[in-house]
């Protein structure tokens, strides 16, 4: 085992899955670079450099380089799903996935259910979502609620490199259309990550700590800030359970009113738009389950109903904080 | 003579660089003894309590209860009566000044390695380099090498050690032939030979016991000694709901009741060591390997595999060493055993004896290799 970053485990995942089913394709725009064009092979492996070094291993018949079409593209790779193939595509900026939602919600989305359940759609489509990347309003949405509210998606929010290589091995290995969310910021943080292949379960939560006064919800890359918050409440003596739902959809909703229950108080950490998002979600969820364990109001920390702004100043201030978390929490632990 | 001693943060395994002190159990101007629990220290991986490495006045308590320290920081002072309290000030202002100077002195963890043996590829962690009959670990059902965290690095001050991973395990090849004793003793053969190890110290928990009895039954030229941990083999009796919980469950919350079935006190059990298991039960190959292994060791929930009636033809030094609250294997299975086998049984104490005695069983086995 060796510590590997997020973006070598998903390659190593990607790889391994190749190796191991010769129906795994993948797709998308620069994910070798250079197909059909004069110069340097494999220059790209994608826009960072995920999936560099698998076209030289699995060839031009299984690594495509698309053309910057994503209607087109992603409707083959569902096309492909449905008859026989299990393609991995690459959507670069979930942002740009308004041009193929036909595609993906009535097409790919439907197919078992239309089909009577007698068709199944392998379809995975990795895609990079979050700000933090200076990249500006069309660059750094979170736009997963989106696909969590279609019946038939899953949605795979993985919040470190052990969780992106396991969550993508399955995602890969399901038969249903996954969205995968890969946090740009995160590509280069490590973990511990096993060298040998592994799936981890859709639907079944991580508890990353157990505490007793409050319980953090929270998503992707805010798992990482709610552990940081969780461990400096805990010199102050407010100890909290973390929990990393790991999909939104599936969504572990017995882990959550659990640990919901243990506690009492829950903040919900969300870097998605505060309205229709999964922090709303499962303050919802817990006020129709859970409302008598509750001791007090359910937290949500989110960022603003506004767009992701360019200024870095004002970026920094848009994406929840550890310390609004710590500060979220520590309300809730004043007020009862 | 050094007046004023220092009790520091314990490394417990390879991978700790810092503990939480939950809470101490002893309070300044009291006595203490060396082994005496004195705190309870928690890791991200494991709860255990801490016992005194030094006797004496307990003068200060300088980490606080729910402080998180670095491996090497001071705790607490041990020091006579007759010196002043001044002088304790001035150690303890010294010692914080080095350390905070020279920072926490962890070395780099040794990396576990890989080798080929009898057609698979099989992970250990050696630790120690002295001469003479290496120290052999072996793990039981669903464990690893990590498991000798209490233990290794002790026994590796005197002794070249070699903790490895069973087939099916760890970081080994999940393939696991016919599952049943015969075979994983042959591979633990296999690794003899394969790192040049003509004869070695056997010390193996629970289904690792039972494997080190085989291998002392059937090729005692190779076996210096034998210390059983808890081990399969002894008798029919099994709690077969923790071997059918612990590969049926792929939950945190589904699997924690069955990991508590193994220690006598649950606290031990943190949430890491739980996920630890999991990232474990994940890894492709893993379920199949663990059921084939039950199936073959265990089937219907009794042991298939009985050594009593050959005990008697032990050659080399052997001992037993149980936990009388084991929920596994019952430690009855560690009394009336014939002349060849010391036992050693403990109050208060359950299956992983080898993490909540450690103190007593390093000992044990220390005693078992000076022969």
């Amino acid at each position: 085992m060796a510590r590997k970053s997020y973006r070598q485990a998903i390659n190593e995942a990607l790889r391994q899955e190749m190796e191991r089913d010769s129906r795994v394709i993948l797709m998308g725009e620069d994910v070798a670079g250079g197909m059909g064009a004069e110069g340097e092979d494999d220059a790209w492996g994608g826009p960072l450099g995920v999936t560099k070094g698998l076209m030289p291993i699995f060839g031009r018949e299984r690594v495509l380089d698309t053309p910057i079409t994503e209607s087109a593209f992603i409707g083959a790779a569902a096309g492909a799903a449905a008859t026989g193939l299990r393609p991995v595509a690459e959507l670069m900026f979930v942002d740009f996935m308004g041009v193929c939602f036909d595609q993906i919600f009535n097409q790919a989305a439907k197919f078992r259910y239309m089909f009577g359940g007698k068709a199944v759609t392998p379809l995975v489509i990795r895609t990079m979502y979050g700000a933090g990347f200076r990249a500006a309003s069309q660059h750094s949405q979170c736009l997963y609620p989106l696909f969590t509210h279609i019946p038939g998606l899953k949605v795979a929010l993985p919040s470190n490199a052990y969780e992106a290589k396991g969550l993508l091995i399955q995602a890969i290995r399901d038969d249903d259309p996954v969205i995968f969310f890969e946090h740009k910021a995160m590509y280069d943080e490590e973990a511990e990550v096993p060298d040998e292949a592994y799936a981890i379960p859709f639907g079944e939560a991580n508890v990353t700590r157990e505490g007793e006064d409050v319980t953090i919800i929270a998503f992707g890359r805010m798992v990482n800030l709610a552990n940081e918050a969780a461990d400096r409440l805990a010199k102050d003596k407010i100890s909290c359970t973390v929990v990393d739902p790991r999909t939104t959809s599936p969504l572990d909703t017995e882990t959550i009113l659990e640990t919901a229950a243990e506690t009492g108080r829950v903040v919900v950490v969300d870097e998605a738009h505060p309205r229709c998002n999964m922090a709303t979600d499962v303050a919802a969820l817990l006020v129709q389950e859970a409302f008598g364990d509750l001791k007090a109001p359910v937290r949500m920390v989110t960022g603003p109903h506004a767009p992701v702004p360019f200024s870095p100043a004002l970026e920094d201030l848009y994406i929840p904080s550890a310390a609004r978390i710590e500060a979220a929490v520590r309300e809730l632990v004043a007020g009862s | 003579m050094a007046e004023i001693e220092a009790i520091v943060m314990p490394k417990w395994g390879l991978a700790m660089q810092e503990g939480m002190v939950a809470s101490w159990l002893v309070e300044e101007g009291e006595e203490i003894e060396k082994g005496e629990e004195i705190a309870d220290i928690e890791t991200s991986k494991i709860a255990n309590v801490f016992e005194s490495p030094v006797e004496g006045l307990l003068r200060r308590l300088v980490a606080g209860e729910g402080e998180t320290l670095p491996v090497g920081a001071l705790l607490a002072v041990v020091a006579p009566e007759e010196v002043g309290d001044a002088a304790i000030d001035a150690f303890v202002a010294d010692f914080q000044a080095r350390f905070a100077a020279e920072g926490p002195s962890v070395a780099a963890a040794p990396e576990p390695q890989t080798l080929e043996a009898g057609g698979r590829r099989l992970r250990y962690l050696e630790l120690g380099d002295a001469a003479g009959t290496p120290v052999l670990l072996v793990h039981g059902f669903g464990g690893d090498l990590n498991n000798w965290l209490f233990n290794q690095e002790e026994l590796a001050e005197d002794y070249r050690t070699l903790a490895i991973d069973l087939p099916g395990h760890g970081g080994s090849t999940k393939e696991v032939g016919e599952g049943d004793v015969g075979t994983l003793a042959a591979a633990v053969l296999a690794f003899m030979d394969a790192s040049g190890i003509e004869r070695a110290h056997l010390v193996g928990h629970s289904l690792g016991g039972a494997i080190c009895i085989d291998l002392a039954l059937n090729h005692p030229g190779r076996v210096a000694s034998l210390t059983a941990l808890a081990p399969a083999g002894l008798g029919p009796e099994i709690d077969i709901a923790f071997i059918d919980g612990f590969i049926a469950s792929n939950r945190a919350r589904k699997l924690r009741p069955f990991l508590e079935m193994l220690v006598h006190d649950p606290a031990l059990v943190t949430a890491e060591m739980v996920e630890d298991v999991l990232r474990f039960k994940r890894l492709d190959g893993v379920e199949a390997a663990l059921n084939t292994i039950a199936q073959a060791c265990f089937p219907g929930g009794r042991q298939s595999l009985e050594f009593e009636a050959r005990l008697e033809e032990l050659r080399c030094p052997a001992q037993v060493i149980w936990g009388k609250q084991d929920r596994i294997l019952p430690a009855s299975h560690g009394e009336d055993l014939p002349e060849t086998l010391e036992a050693h049984l403990f109050e208060d104490a359950g299956h992983l004896i080898h993490m909540e005695r450690a103190r007593e069983v390093n000992a044990l086995i220390g005693a078992m290799l000076r022969r």
